[in-house]
């Protein structure tokens, strides 16, 4: 059984949900696996830590939450220090360079991005999730770029369409030029 | 405004909106609501879906209110629902006990967050089961289900406006935060496909029409307000005339009817899915997220040889008291994982009557439990 474990952190108010919630649309309605995505967030109305943790699998899934994830992307310091203790020797490490700095020796698969000053020239700091996402779906593969793609257009509101794509292309260029150049950063 | 009916296809939806979604397939047209943390998104999918479909959405003032206008609602003929949580599953117990007292259709959805009080609006709790039994105050029968899935949150509202309507009772839809607030596929299918039930209107002339008369299986017809005949409800203890009378009698004779109506009727409301059960040595009991976690802990349980079986409640009240009992004379004891300090335990606990151990596994919201806690306590009871 192939039981893909994905969380994202971050801060409330960057999307960080929603990223979770269109990678499980992708990964459910669109590449017809099991998925399941769970979010965390507190009272805050945003600037809270905030948490989604999304499961695909290729049978059902019981158990919802993750322990060791194979795959932490965090757009925040305070989610990568919390986080990143649970990563196990494998876990991919994906991260917004802008806004997190990391203990480079200590991860031998980092793969970095300036996610959100790449959303900035594209004229919204708000897409900066989907840029993760594009840069996720190319480093990770754990969803099709077509079934993300498509989970993308079908979640955004409408008349943002063509922004968000722009913003998961770059992401996706972005990742696929850091796998060519190396395997990951820490090595 | 685009008119959009019932969605038909796949879908990745969260359970609140699942259960909005089902609310609509249902032909709930009427919700009116308090927004809280987590059901909120349950009032805010309706305010945008209802106004498509012809319905109406009022945001009301308090639970109290809320609760109340669903009953109108239902009296003037259209199928009603409202969505809280914490505080205000608490505020609607009074009108909770008015619709079950004037046999009121309605569904009423709780996502359940950590209590008590305010405590923890945006996680996970189970503590509102025995409320949801007996929360208002005297004594009835009442229905309740419990989701562990976006999937079954459509479901069962489906399924609660049915039972609402076939039984004269507010069905209570128990999810918690985590189904609530948890994305996963959910399929709907074509209207013609889905099963509705009818109210059961009065087959008399309004000349001959006792309002609280019941047929034989103990449910009365239901005329609308409007309909002609005539239309009168109070939440005092009343004959089949719906007039007060304050004595013993009346009151045994109405109140024994609210609690049998139910309690006859258990094996058509009663539904259970029961895994490996034969042959155990140890079953496992549980409800909603709980149950999807004990489902996980079995399996790596009966991998490390363990002869555990799993007892999921889908209905939670009434509850399913023969089964228990007869499963309790062939095991050595129920583990029932449950995230609040014991409720559902205490009814398998009563049920077992001494045949088989009961051992709860307490939680006291907030989160899941680990599945370690629970196959631990599956390893204790086999012991």
């Amino acid at each position: 059984m192939k039981r893909d474990e994905i969380i994202l952190g971050g801060f409330g108010g960057q999307g960080i949900i929603l990223a979770g919630y269109i990678m499980g649309k992708g990964a459910s309605l669109f590449d017809k696996k099991h998925a399941t995505h769970i979010q965390d967030y507190g009272p805050e109305a945003r600037g809270g830590a905030c948490r989604t943790e999304v499961v695909i699998s290729d049978s059902r899934i019981s158990y919802p939450y993750i322990d060791n994830p194979s795959i932490l992307a965090v757009m925040s310091q305070e989610a990568y220090t919390k986080y990143s203790p649970r990563m196990r020797q494998d876990t991919v490490l994906l991260i917004d360079e802008n806004l997190v700095k990391p203990k480079r020796r200590k991860h031998n698969r980092l793969f970095a991005i300036p996610a959100t000053r790449i959303a900035q020239e594209l004229g919204r700091t708000a897409v900066a999730n989907v840029v993760m996402l594009g840069f996720i779906t190319a480093v990770t593969k754990v969803v099709s770029v077509e079934a993300m793609k498509q989970a993308v257009l079908e979640s955004v509101p409408k008349g943002t369409e063509e922004l968000n794509m722009k913003a998961f292309d770059r992401g996706y260029s972005y990742g696929l030029e850091k796998l060519k150049t190396a395997e990951g950063e820490g090595k | 405004m685009s008119r959009r009916g019932p969605l038909v296809g796949e879908f990745f939806m969260n359970g609140d909106i699942a259960c909005a979604e089902g609310g609509i397939s249902a032909g709930c047209r009427f919700f009116a609501g308090y927004p809280i943390t987590p059901a909120t998104e349950v009032a805010e999918r309706m305010s945008s879906r209802l106004p498509e479909v012809g319905g109406i959405y009022i945001q009301m003032e308090d639970e109290l209110a809320s609760m109340n206008a669903i009953l109108g609602a239902s009296w003037a003929g259209v199928k009603a629902m409202t969505a809280t949580s914490g505080p205000g599953f608490s505020l609607m117990m009074e009108n909770l006990g008015l619709g079950i007292m004037l046999e009121t259709p309605c569904v009423l959805v709780n996502i359940q967050r950590a209590g008590p009080s305010t405590g923890l609006p945006t996680l996970t709790g189970q503590g509102d089961m025995m409320q949801a039994r007996w929360g208002s105050h005297g004594c009835y029968g009442i229905i309740a289900l419990s989701p562990t899935s976006p999937q079954e949150c459509y479901q069962h509202t489906i399924k609660a406006f049915n039972l609402s309507e076939k039984y004269r009772i507010p069905v209570l839809v128990m999810a918690d935060e985590i189904v609530g607030h948890m994305g996963e596929k959910v399929v709907i299918p074509p209207p013609e496909d889905i099963p509705l039930t009818p109210r059961r209107k009065p087959t008399v002339s309004p000349e001959e029409y006792l309002p609280y008369k019941p047929d034989a299986d103990l449910i009365p017809p239901m005329a609308n307000a409007g309909e002609g005949y005539r239309f009168h409800v109070t939440g005092l203890t009343h004959d089949e005339r719906g007039y007060p009378v304050m004595t013993a009698e009346a009151q045994d004779r109405l109140v024994r009817r609210l609690v049998d109506k139910i309690e006859k009727n258990k094996a058509d409301i009663i539904e259970i899915e029961e895994d490996g059960i034969d042959g155990a040595d140890v079953v496992v009991c549980s409800y909603g997220i709980s149950a999807r976690v004990s489902q996980f802990a079995v399996e790596r349980a009966r991998d490390e040889g363990i002869k555990v079986g799993m007892l999921r409640l889908v209905t939670v009240w009434p509850f399913p008291e023969e089964t228990i009992r007869k499963i309790a004379k062939r095991i050595k004891a129920f583990v029932v994982p449950e995230i609040n300090c014991g409720q559902i335990a205490l009814e398998v606990e009563r049920c077992a009557g001494g045949a088989a151990n009961t051992i709860l596994v307490p939680h006291m919201g907030g989160s899941a439990h680990r599945p370690e806690t629970i196959i631990d306590a599956i390893r204790r009871a086999v012991r």
